[in-house]
């Protein structure tokens, strides 16, 4: 048998495992893995300008694309910047392969030039990781990396490779199969507990389905739709839910949470069977937990047994996967033609149009200062509904998630958990390149797009053509609306009193640049950047600067207390409210 | 809410890194370890390890499923729900001379000790049992007469056929 270097054999396993792009950035620990890049043409290499990006891009054409991420770095400064690429994958359960270069195995620990200790370091932000001190157990191991991140509740894992183990030879053999004895998440969901779950959806009067990532994450989406029209109830989904069930469907009644719709609040408070789908409850969708849906049982589907009973207590646990359970769900009421109580029904929907009559999204428009909120809806007529949209983090986040209503999975792609500004751009590189075809548009925010503006120039090199969209408010607005709720308008370092020239910023990367400054200007603008199909446009909205993100639920509040525009009095957050995010 | 003790027993990967990952899950999530103790087992590649935490019913819950959750973990057992014996190893240097010398070893004998060094001015004794035995020795003795404690921790085994393999 043909002996093959370490780095060779990562290449082939990555081949094997049907990566089609590697994000990635080179250094002295994996000169030896880029020599053996350089020597083939299955694995195609982006270079990033910063490791994060590689992170971030690798993230979002997992997102779009649900194929685990790749990324490759060196050691040192390679993996510790990419920490927070990492983190924000985990956060967000994201499937992902991070290979970091290591120093050589005899100087681990020797503080030896540009080593860190990667798998210390990326410990509490990974599914699992390790550190390669043989290299036949190379292939075995990155097998084992792409298996533990992409089953269960997938998440980044990272591969620490020592440089003498990307020169040492030795056979090369790809396991076909893994088996790990410490190592099997549970798929298929417990009949008994299906059974009695189905019993108690049934004998609702005020249902209500809460779904999250777990949906989009386990492709589930198509046995939710199913299952949510055949009992007629209504369902809401969370920032990371958005799209598992088409949002302009009449029984969708809006995203949850702090930012969320006031029917998807009020029916969570009032219903008397929720009914949780791969979603975690977070802080931002529970708000006060003693006060949180005070009238329910509970049942919670979720891969993870440690999602279940973690902040909120449930009645009905089942542990596996959303489209087994749902399928299970689906037959056990098919096969027992079992029937939803339609009068109950019935009330409940009347409840809740009263709820939604109240157009909690309404916002004022106006004819002289371009709203933030008008800028995504143009964006939504633009394209259809159609283009895939990524975000960065902040108030134009919210307002991305509120007025792009998204009709299909994955076409929504951004950072709930760690909320990091600069996912937006990398991400959006990413997601373009898996989807070529599609129309991507990153929206953004003034303070966010400058975090990862050196992208631009990996998004030149490698022709991904995406529409930035910035929602530019001068101020880090999002921060800035808690000041000036909570902290009586101190504006204390929200202000960017220079902001760049994005439009000449824009074309010294080789794109196209474009101010857009009155509303009238704004449909045409981006019907003009659309058009160009195969260039990246950096569209600067100046935008009314002090706008905010309404509804809201102050932090600590409940899901009955939302605040719905400017009218109502800002009561500051409860004590206990203002120690959280 | 109560807080009670419990004792996990853990049968996990004998990695490096693996212990690690154990007492990062701890620290990380803010729960408390009272003692851990760790060693292979008769198959060297897994490694046995009893922690000994406490919390309320909802806390133990989440630790059970986060250290489940961990890679490296086989398979676990809450030795607090079951009939269980719980066993810790202490080594004790005391003073001993005059008549403490006397009184001293007939404490140790009391509490099944062995004495394991002798010196013209001290003592180093052995013994084992449950946490709350090796505490009541070091109460029975005076106190002055401590001049070094090291305990192992606690590990555990249930009662009966159950046994926790791989
Ligand atoms: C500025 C800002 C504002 C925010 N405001 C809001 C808001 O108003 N509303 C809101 O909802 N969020 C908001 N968030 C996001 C919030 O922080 C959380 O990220 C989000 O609520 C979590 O979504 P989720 O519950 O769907 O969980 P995810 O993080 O998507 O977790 C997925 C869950 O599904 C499970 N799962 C994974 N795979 C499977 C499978 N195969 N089968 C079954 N289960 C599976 C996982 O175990 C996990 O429990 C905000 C974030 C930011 C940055
Ligand atoms: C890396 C990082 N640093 C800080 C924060 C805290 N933060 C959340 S939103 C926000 C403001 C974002 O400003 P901008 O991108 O201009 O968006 P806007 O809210 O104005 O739409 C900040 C600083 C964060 N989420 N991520
Ligand atoms: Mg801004």
């Amino acid at each position: 048998m043909e002996l093959l270097t370490g780095a060779e054999i990562l290449i082939r396993c990555l081949k094997e495992e049907g990566v089609e792009y590697l994000f990635g950035y080179p250094g002295g620990a994996v000169l030896h893995i880029y020599d053996a890049i350089y020597n083939q043409e299955d694995v195609k290499h982006v270079l990033v300008r910063h490791e994060q990006a590689a992170a971030h891009a690798a993230d979002g054409y997992s997102r779009a694309s649900g194929k685990p991420g790749v990324v490759l770095v060196t050691s040192g400064p390679g993996v510790t910047n990419a920490v927070t690429g990492i983190a924000t994958a985990y956060m967000d359960s994201i499937p992902m392969v991070i290979i970091s270069g290591q120093v050589p195995t005899a100087l681990i620990g020797n503080d030896a030039f540009q080593e860190v200790d990667a798998v210390g370091i990326t410990r509490p932000c990974v599914k699992h990781n390790f550190l390669v001190k043989d290299v036949t157990k190379l292939a075995e191991t990155v097998k084992k990396a792409f298996y533990i991140a992409t089953t269960g509740r997938p998440g980044p894992v990272l591969v620490d490779l020592p440089k003498d183990m990307t020169i040492a030879k030795t056979e090369y053999h790809y396991p076909k199969k893994i088996k790990l004895r410490s190592y099997n998440p549970t798929i298929k969901g417990h009949a008994g507990q299906i059974r009695k779950a189905v019993d108690l959806i049934l004998s609702a009067k005020r249902p209500m389905i809460y779904t999250g990532g777990g949906v989009i994450l386990s492709d589930g989406s198509p046995e939710l739709v199913e299952l949510t029209q055949l009992l007629g109830y209504p369902i809401t989904n969370t920032l990371m839910g958005l799209g598992a069930y088409p949002a302009t469907d009449r029984q969708f009644v809006g995203m949850l949470g702090m930012h969320g719709t006031y029917e998807a609040n009020m029916a969570m408070h009032g219903c008397d069977v929720l009914i949780a789908v791969g979603a975690r409850f977070d802080d931002r969708v529970t708000g006060k937990v003693d006060n949180f849906c005070p009238t329910a049982k509970i049942v919670h589907v979720d891969i993870d047994p440690s999602s279940i009973s973690k902040n909120v207590q449930v009645d009905i646990p089942i542990v596996g996967s959303v489209p087994n359970v749902l399928r299970a769900m689906i037959n056990v009421i098919r096969d027992e033609k079992l029937k939803p109580d339609a009068e109950a029904l019935d009330r409940w929907w009347r409840q809740i149009d009263e709820w939604r009559a109240i157009k909690s999204l309404s916002y004022r428009s106006s004819d002289e200062v371009i709203k933030p909120q008008y800028v995504i809806q143009k964006l939504y007529q633009a394209t259809n509904g159609k283009a895939i949209i990524t975000s960065d983090v902040g108030q134009h986040q919210m307002w991305a998630a509120q007025y792009y209503h998204f009709d299909r999975p994955r076409q929504w792609i951004n950072s709930g958990g760690l909320g990091t500004m600069g996912f937006g751009l990398p991400a959006a590189m990413g997601a373009k390149l898996a989807f070529p075809d599609q129309d991507v548009a990153c929206v953004t925010g003034d303070g966010s797009i400058q975090m990862m503006l050196q992208e631009l120039s990996t998004m030149k090199q490698y022709r991904t053509p995406v529409k930035i969209v910035n929602l530019n408010n001068h101020y880090l607005g999002m921060v800035r609306q808690w000041q000036e709720f909570f902290y009586q308008k101190r504006y204390c370092m929200t202000y960017f009193e220079s902001l760049p020239d994005f439009v000449k910023l824009a074309e010294a990367y080789g794109h196209v640049g474009m101010r857009i400054e009155k509303p009238g200007d704004v449909e045409g603008a981006l019907r003009e950047a659309f058009a160009l199909k195969d260039r990246t446009v950096f569209l600067d909205f100046l935008t009314d600067q002090e706008e905010n993100v309404f509804p809201m639920i102050p932090s600590g509040g409940s899901q009955n207390e939302m605040l719905l525009a400017e009218r109502d009095e800002m009561v500051s957050t409860h004590d206990e409210g203002m120690v959280l995010l | 809410m109560n807080n009670n003790r419990h004792v996990i027993s853990i049968l996990m990967e004998n990695e490096a890194g693996a212990l690690s990952r154990v007492a990062n899950l701890f620290s990380a999530r803010g729960y408390n370890i009272e003692s851990l103790s760790v060693a292979p087992t008769d198959d060297p590649t897994l490694s046995r390890l009893t922690l000994v935490t406490c919390g309320n019913e909802q806390i133990i819950e989440q630790i059970v499923k986060q250290l489940n959750k961990l890679v490296d973990v086989v398979k676990l057992i809450d030795l607090s729900e079951t009939e269980a014996i719980e066993r810790e190893l202490m080594l004790v240097k005391t003073r001993a001379m005059g008549e403490q010398r006397a009184e001293m070893k007939r404490l140790a004998d009391i509490f099944g000790g062995h004495v394991l060094d002798v010196t013209e001015a001290t003592y180093t004794i052995e013994l084992t049992g449950t946490g709350s035995k090796l505490d009541n020795f070091l109460r029975a003795i005076e106190k002055d007469a401590i001049l070094e404690v090291v305990r192992s921790g606690a590990t555990g085994i249930a009662l009966g056929q159950k046994a926790l393999r791989a």
